[in-house]
C-alpha cells in the first residue's frame, strides 16, 4: 500500500495573477511521474494537500476538473507560511501534491437534479471545478438546471473572469455575478451580498433542486436562512468546511468538529448533518 | 491552615454578597490526597468549596491574566509578588483586585510531601500586598542560603555545567507545563509557537528543548518571584528554578533587585538607569 | 489453546539476554526519579518492580518525533524537493513488562492509525514489528480505575504474552502465536500452572477502588454535552500545558514539521495536543478552539463522547491514572466523567 503521507512530486506548470490584488495565485502542476497522474484520480469538491518540502503542507481544494486531463489545478490565496512560500515559487519549480483528499461533492447522486451553486470570495474553487465538470459535454446532459450565485468583495476580487463570461453566454446556465459593491459605471452584473441575491434569483425550492455552497463564514451564515426561506430542505443543502489539517486522512486528530472529521468524513457535508454537529467557535 | 479557611470563606461570602467582587479566586479541595485544585467562585453559596492546606502550590496570579471583572484572589507571599508583577506589567488593574492575604508557611511538595524547595529558603511568606489578611503575619526566615544550589553550578567548570544542564532537561517532553503554570508567561504567541519567523524546532532535539527553556528563564529575569509553580506543574520533577534562580541571583547582585515588593519602582530589565551596572562590557 | 509457561525467575534475565539477541528489547528502567520504557541497552535489564511510568509505552510504536522523509533542497541535486523515504529498523522488537492498560491502549488507539481507508505506515509498521509482553498489575497505584474502564490489572486485550508475578517465578500465558514465538526465543519453555491466577486477578481488582462513571454516556447526545454549562467550571484551572496528552496512552495527536539544516531538510511528525492553541489555528488566524473552554471540552468529549459514538467501543481511556496524578492543577478525568455522565440536558 502507498505511503499516504507521501506527495507526489509535481513540477510548477504556469502561475496566473487570479486576482487583481494578486493575493490569489492560480498554480498548474504537472505530475513528473505521469503514472502519478491516474492515482491522482479526483472528484470535483475534494482537495490535497500542497506540499512544499522546507516549509510544510496546506489543504487546499482542487480548482481543476476531472474533465480536464494532463495537470492539476489550485488557487491560493496568500496567508501563512506555506502559501506565501508558495507565491514566491517560479514556474519550474518542484514540490509536491498529495492527494485527492476528503469526499467529493456528491454529483453522482445528484443526476436529474437542478443546481445552484453559491459560492462566494476565494471559496469558489472547488466550484469551478463541479461547474467545469457538469458543463463538460459528455456529463451536461445528466444534470437538470444549473444556476450559479457567486459573489466578490470587488469586480478586480472576481476568479476565473474569462470562464464566468464564456459560462455568461452559454444558455445551459444561468450565471449570477455579483460583488458588494464597486464604482465601476460599466459593472453590468450585480451589486449586493451574496445572500440578498440567492434571495431574489435563486429558484424555489423543490425535491429535485439541490444548493451547493461554499464561501466565507459569515455568507453562508446569512445564506442559510435564504435558502430555508425559499423552502430548501437541510438534506438538499450541500456545503463544504475547512479547518486546519495536517495528515488530511483522518489520523492526525486535529480539524474534527464533534466526532466527525473534517479531512475524512467531509470536507463536504450536507446542512442536515451539521446540524448535529457543534459549530465549535461557541 | 483551619483558621486561614475559615476567614477566608468569610471575608469571600461578605465580598460576593455586598458585590464588592464579581468572583473569587481561590483553591477547592482537590482529588488526591496531594492536591487542591485552582477554582473561580461566583456565587456566595460555593465559598463552602473553598479550602487553604499545603497543596495551594500554584501561583493564583496565573489566573488574573487580562481579568476585566472585579475580582478576589487568595494570595501568599510570593502569589502577592506576582500580583504586584502583573499590575506592574498592566496585566490587571489594582482597583479591581481583592487581594485575601495568606501569611505562608511554606507548601508541600506532591510527591515527597516535604517543603519545596523555594518554600525552604522564601524569604517573603508574608503578602507584600493585600487588603485584608486571612491570618496573623508569619516571621520571616532569615540566614537562609537561598543560592546554594546555584553557587554550586557557578563552581563547575564549563563541561561540568555542560553535562549538568544536559542531564537536567533530559528527560523534558516540552509539556510546556512549566511555562503555563508561570504568571510571567502570559505573551500572546510565545516565542516557541512562532510559525513566522519560527525560532525553534518542534521536536526532540535537546538544543530546541534548551533553547526554550534557557529563553524562557531569561525572559523571567528581573521578573521571577521564585514561587515554584514551575517545578511544582512539571510531571517529569525538572528542576527548572535553577535557571530562573541563577537569573534572581544576578538580579539580586547586579542591581540589589528582588521582584514584585514594590509597585513604585519598574523591574531593573524593564528600566534604564544611569546607575546600571555596566562591568560586562570590556 | 492457550500455552502457560513457568519461568523461575532465577532463569528470567537469562532469558532476556536471549531475547535480545532476536528482539529490539523495550523495558522499563529508572532515570533520575521514576520509570519510563526505554530501548534496553546491552545487558541492561528493565526493571519490572516498577509502580507505573511517567510516560506510557505508547512511544515504543508512536516516538515523540520521527523523521518521515528526506528531502534535499539544493537545485543542483537531481532529486530536489523531491520527498525521500527514511530507512526505518522495522525488525522484531518487544516491550517487556508493560501494563494490561498500556496494552489495551495499544489496541485503542490501533483504531486510528488503521482504517479501512489509510493505514499510517509508522505507526502499523511499528506495532506489527512489536511483541508486547505485559506484567499484571499487583499493586495498582490510588489513582487507578482501570476496573471500570472495561479493562483491569490482568487484562489480556492488546498483549502477546502476560506475566503475573507468583513469587518467584512469573506465570506466563503466552495469548498469541507471536506471544509462543518470543517465550520459546527467550528458553522460557518450563510447563507453568495457571491455577493461581484467578485468585491473584481478583485480590488486585479487588484493590482498586477508584471508578470513573460512563455508563450514561453513549445514550447522551453529542449537542447537549456540548452545549452543556458546565464547561467553563471545568476548565477554569485548566494551564493548557500537555502533560495530559503526552503521558496519555490513548493520546495519539500529531503534528507534521519540516525541519532544515542548510540545503537538507527532515519532514517529522511530532506528538501534538488538542491543549494548545496552535493546534487549531488557521492559517488565516481565526481559531475555532481559541478559548481554554473549548480545548478542554474537546479534550474529555474526544475520549468520553465522540470516541464513544464513533467506534462504540467504550471510552478512550483505560483507567491508568496517570494524568490525574501529574495533571499540575488536577483537572480530573473521572470527575469530569462523572459530571457529563450525570448531566440531564434542560428540554
Amino acid at each position: 500500500m502507498q505511503n499516504p503521507y507521501k506527495a507526489y512530486p509535481v513540477r510548477i506548470d504556469s502561475i496566473d495573477v487570479a486576482t487583481e490584488d494578486k493575493s490569489l495565485r492560480t498554480f498548474t502542476f504537472v505530475f513528473l511521474n505521469p503514472e502519478d497522474e491516474q492515482k491522482f484520480a479526483y472528484e470535483s469538491g475534494q482537495f490535497a494537500e500542497l506540499s512544499i518540502p522546507g516549509k510544510g503542507e496546506i489543504p487546499i481544494g482542487i480548482a481543476s476538473s476531472p474533465t480536464e486531463k494532463g495537470f492539476v489545478r489550485f488557487t491560493v490565496f496568500r496567508t501563512g507560511l506555506v502559501t506565501n512560500h508558495l507565491h514566491n515559487m517560479k514556474v519550474g519549480d518542484i514540490m509536491g501534491v498529495r492527494g485527492p483528499l476528503g469526499h467529493p461533492y456528491p454529483l453522482k447522486d445528484l443526476e436529474g437534479k437542478n443546481i445552484v451553486i453559491i459560492g462566494a470570495g476565494f471559496a469558489f474553487t472547488t466550484l469551478r471545478s463541479t461547474i467545469v465538470y457538469m458543463l463538460n459535454p459528455e456529463n451536461r446532459s445528466r444534470f437538470g438546471k444549473i444556476d450559479v450565485i457567486y459573489g466578490a468583495r470587488n469586480p478586480g476580487m472576481i476568479l476565473y473572469k474569462d470562464e464566468l463570461t464564456a459560462w455568461e453566454q452559454r444558455d445551459d446556465i444561468n450565471m449570477h455575478i455579483t460583488v458588494d459593491g464597486t464604482d465601476d459605471p460599466s459593472w453590468k452584473y450585480h451589486t449586493g451580498f451574496v445572500p440578498t441575491i440567492t434571495e431574489k434569483v435563486a429558484p424555489q425550492a423543490d425535491d429535485n433542486t439541490y444548493a451547493i455552497m461554499c464561501g466565507p463564514p459569515m455568507m453562508l451564515k446569512f445564506t442559510k436562512p435564504v435558502l430555508d426561506k425559499l423552502g430548501y430542505k437541510h438534506e438538499n443543502i450541500i456545503l463544504s468546511l475547512e479547518n486546519r489539517m495536517k495528515c488530511g486522512i483522518g489520523i492526525c486528530g486535529r480539524c474534527n468538529i464533534g466526532k466527525e472529521l473534517i479531512c475524512k468524513d467531509g470536507p463536504v457535508f450536507t446542512l442536515a448533518q451539521l446540524k448535529h454537529m457543534p459549530e465549535e467557535d461557541t | 491552615m483551619d483558621a486561614y479557611i475559615t476567614k477566608i470563606k468569610a471575608i469571600s461570602e461578605r465580598l460576593l454578597k455586598d458585590g464588592t467582587v464579581e468572583a473569587v479566586i481561590g483553591f477547592r479541595e482537590g482529588t488526591l490526597p496531594t492536591m487542591s485544585e485552582p477554582c473561580f467562585i461566583k456565587r456566595s453559596d460555593d465559598v463552602k468549596d473553598l479550602v487553604w492546606n499545603a497543596n495551594c502550590r500554584i501561583n493564583l496570579a496565573n489566573y488574573l491574566t487580562n481579568r476585566k471583572e472585579k475580582i478576589a484572589i487568595v494570595a501568599k507571599g510570593c502569589d502577592s509578588r506576582n500580583i504586584v508583577n502583573h499590575i506592574i506589567e498592566n496585566k490587571i488593574k489594582r482597583d479591581q483586585l481583592f487581594i485575601i492575604g495568606v501569611p505562608c508557611k511554606g507548601m508541600n511538595d506532591k510527591d515527597t510531601g516535604a517543603l519545596q524547595d523555594n518554600c525552604a529558603t522564601c524569604t517573603h511568606r508574608n503578602p507584600v500586598i493585600y487588603d485584608e489578611l486571612a491570618g496573623d503575619l508569619v516571621e520571616e526566615q532569615t540566614g537562609v542560603d537561598k543560592y546554594a544550589d546555584v553557587k554550586k553550578v557557578e563552581a563547575m567548570t564549563t563541561d561540568e555545567k555542560w553535562a549538568f544542564f544536559n542531564n537536567l532537561y533530559a528527560s523534558c517532553t516540552r509539556c510546556y507545563a512549566c511555562r503555563n503554570a508561570c504568571p510571567l508567561c502570559y505573551c500572546p504567541t510565545c516565542f516557541v509557537d512562532e510559525s513566522k519567523p519560527q525560532w525553534v524546532g518542534k521536536g526532540e532535539d535537546p538544543i530546541d528543548v534548551r533553547t526554550y527553556h534557557f529563553l524562557r528563564a531569561y525572559h523571567c529575569a528581573g521578573r521571577c518571584t521564585d514561587c515554584g509553580s514551575c517545578e511544582a506543574a512539571c510531571p517529569q520533577n525538572i528542576k527548572v528554578r535553577q535557571l530562573t534562580k541563577k537569573l534572581e541571583k544576578d538580579c539580586a547582585e547586579l542591581f540589589g533587585w528582588e521582584a514584585g515588593l514594590t509597585l513604585d519602582k519598574r523591574p531593573p530589565l524593564d528600566t534604564f538607569s544611569i546607575d546600571d551596572p555596566n562591568d560586562f562590557i570590556k | 489453546m492457550m500455552k502457560i509457561i513457568n519461568i523461575d525467575k532465577q532463569k528470567w534475565a537469562g532469558g532476556v539476554e536471549s531475547l535480545s539477541k532476536s528482539y529490539r528489547l523495550f523495558g522499563p528502567v529508572k532515570d533520575v526519579d521514576c520509570h519510563n520504557f526505554k530501548e534496553l541497552k546491552q545487558g541492561e535489564q528493565p526493571d519490572l518492580s516498577y509502580g507505573n511510568t511517567k510516560l506510557s509505552p505508547k512511544s515504543v510504536v508512536f516516538p515523540p518525533s520521527e523523521a518521515m522523509f528526506t528531502y534535499s533542497l539544493d537545485e543542483s541535486n537531481p532529486e530536489h524537493h523531491i520527498l525521500k523515504d527514511v530507512p526505518k529498523d522495522y525488525s522484531p522488537r518487544a516491550v517487556l513488562g508493560m501494563r494490561p492498560c498500556d496494552a489495551k491502549a495499544v489496541s485503542l488507539v490501533r483504531m486510528n492509525f488503521d482504517t479501512p481507508e489509510y493505514r499510517d505506515p509508522y505507526w502499523m509498521d511499528a506495532y506489527e514489528a512489536t511483541t508486547f509482553v505485559g506484567l499484571a498489575c499487583e499493586n495498582p497505584c490510588a489513582s487507578c480505575f482501570c476496573t471500570s474502564t472495561g479493562c483491569g490489572p490482568y487484562n489480556e486485550e492488546g498483549l502477546d504474552v502476560l506475566l503475573v508475578d507468583n513469587g518467584n517465578a512469573y506465570i506466563a500465558k503466552a495469548l498469541t502465536e507471536k506471544g509462543e514465538k518470543l517465550l520459546a526465543s527467550g528458553g522460557f519453555t518450563d510447563a507453568g500452572d495457571a491455577s493461581a491466577v484467578d485468585a491473584k486477578k481478583a485480590a488486585a481488582e479487588a484493590k482498586i477502588t477508584a471508578k470513573i462513571e460512563t455508563d450514561k454516556l453513549s445514550e447522551k447526545v453529542i449537542m447537549d454535552l456540548y452545549d452543556a454549562p458546565f464547561w467553563h467550571d471545568v476548565a477554569f484551572a485548566c494551564i493548557n500545558c500537555c502533560t495530559c496528552t503526552y503521558a496519555c496512552p490513548t493520546c495519539w495527536c500529531f503534528d507534521i514539521q519540516d525541519e532544515n539544516k542548510g540545503c537538507e531538510g527532515v519532514r517529522m511528525r511530532n506528538w501534538d495536543s488538542c491543549m494548545t492553541p496552535l493546534f487549531t489555528m488557521h492559517g488565516s488566524g481565526h481559531n475555532p478552539r481559541d478559548k481554554k473552554h473549548q480545548r478542554v471540552r474537546q479534550r474529555f468529549m474526544h475520549k468520553l463522547k465522540y470516541f464513544v459514538d464513533k467506534y462504540q467501543k467504550g471510552i478512550m481511556c483505560v483507567g491508568c491514572g496517570r494524568c490525574v496524578q501529574q495533571c499540575p492543577v488536577n483537572l480530573d478525568i473521572r470527575t469530569v466523567s462523572k459530571t457529563m455522565n450525570d448531566y440531564v440536558a434542560k428540554s
